[in-house]
């Protein structure tokens, strides 16, 4: 048998709702794990990405850390691909788009009435907000997108399973979703 | 007898005074559209039903049909220029479809579902864009308006309130509302106007109802809009109730 396919999954600016429906393929996950292993994921706990065939993030980019992890993955992945509607169009972190960055810190950490002595946070360890968030590939090429909120197990399963078997991933009417 | 065009390959029977599109949906055959609607005039502006005829590009809701015509639609060359136009409608405007109340029953959402896009590819605008909450009963999120003046048709042509307008060219080009405070308050719109019934995203919408079909259980998730396009236009010519384009043809 050929050897397992190398995955590695992270979430950005993401809820790990992608990762859930990752779960939800249910006990297709055994027939996955005959020729899939995991790299770095939250699955594995493993903190950073080795050589891969496939990478697959979740959420968009809207801090430093989020560019950072996304190029490690680039550099690594043979093939990424951006999963659920934060990733390909920057979702619900991205509707603070039109907000200014430092009147949304200072009315959430200064001005909203209950924070009396609070100050915004600048711990050297938190990694910095970006002025705007953005999808993936506005930052990397990526090879794939499967749109969603999140896609739903069978998506996934669908999408995976083309891509394995070296079709073309295609979702028809009840799995191309984007809410 | 009554004369046919090709329509990829297969013969589409009409009616004099129909157009391209006309036919094709009377006849059961779906072309991607968004400005269309069976009951008002051609506008001819989303160019989503370009077709090729004789192999020029044409939008089919404005070309009138013909004896003999030669028409390709559902080839991948026109629908990969389709999801293109599409794409750039989602990255131009703020489309969230997960926080959006009119998702399910989105005519762009599921245009681009037919159309499998699967990313709107493009750099986002990401445009800073006001709500009006100050009508009582109808809110208006100009966060995904597509500029097809279904609205501004329905409005002037059917409830004859002239509530509606598009102001600004290019990309400024913007949808407003006559009144001089330029909010919806200070018109006489009204639940009832045809005008709320139009909007094919989700910009004109009814408050307090948002939810009340469960996501998941809408318009578009129940059956694509290729069929359900087929569903809400006129079977045979000059059914059209209101059809200004398909006058005289009964």
């Amino acid at each position: 048998m050929s050897r397992k396919l190398r995955v590695a999954t992270t979430s950005l600016a993401g809820c790990f709702g992608c990762h859930m429906s990752l779960l939800d393929i249910d006990e297709r996950l055994f027939p996955l794990l005959d020729i899939v292993e995991f790299d770095r994921s939250p699955l594995t706990d493993i903190k950073h990405c080795g050589p891969c065939d496939i990478g697959i993030i979740e959420g968009g980019i809207c801090n430093a850390e989020n560019v950072h992890v996304l190029r490690e993955f680039r550099t690594h992945c043979k093939i990424l691909i951006s999963i659920g509607a934060c990733a390909v169009t920057g979702g619900l972190p991205a509707q603070r788009n039109h907000l200014d960055l430092g009147a949304c810190l200072t009315e959430v950490y200064l001005t909203e009435p209950g924070l009396a002595h609070g100050h915004i946070p600048n711990d050297p360890e938190l990694p910095l907000p970006l002025d705007k968030v953005h999808p993936l590939h506005e930052v990397v090429k990526i090879d794939y997108f499967i749109p969603g909120c999140p896609p739903s197990g069978d998506a996934i399963w669908k999408f995976l399973t083309d891509l394995i078997a070296g079709k073309t991933p295609e979702l028809r009417h009840g799995l191309i979703k984007y809410d | 007898m009554t004369d046919t065009f090709q329509l990829d390959g297969a013969p589409v029977p009409f009616e004099p005074g129909q157009t391209v599109m006309q036919a094709a949906l009377a006849a059961g055959r779906y072309i991607p559209h968004l400005c269309y609607h069976p009951e008002f005039k051609p506008h001819g502006s989303c160019k989503l039903c370009t077709v090729k005829v004789g192999g020029r590009t044409t939008a089919s809701c404005t070309m009138p049909a013909e004896a003999g015509l030669n028409v390709e639609s559902n080839i991948e060359e026109l629908n990969a220029l389709r999801r293109t136009l599409v794409q750039m409608l989602f990255v131009e405007g703020n489309h969230f479809c997960p926080s959006c109340e009119a998702s399910g029953n989105c005519q762009l959402q599921a245009t681009a579902y037919e159309l499998q896009m699967m990313t709107p590819r493009f750099n986002e605008f990401y445009p800073d864009r006001p709500l009006d909450g100050s009508h009582p009963d109808i809110l208006l999120d100009y966060n995904r308006c597509i500029l097809c003046e279904l609205c501004v048709r329905a409005s002037s042509e059917v409830d004859g309130k002239h509530v509606f307008a598009l102001a600004g060219r290019g990309i400024t080009k913007h949808l407003i509302v006559n009144a001089r405070s330029g909010l919806l308050k200070d018109t006489d719109m009204a639940l009832t106007d045809k005008a709320m019934q139009v909007c094919p995203v989700g910009v004109i919408l009814q408050k307090g109802v948002g939810f009340r079909v469960p996501i998941g259980e809408r318009r578009y998730d129940q059956r694509p809009v290729s069929a359900q396009a087929l569903d809400d236009a006129p079977r045979q010519a000059g059914v059209g109730g209101g059809c200004t384009a398909c006058e005289g043809t009964s």
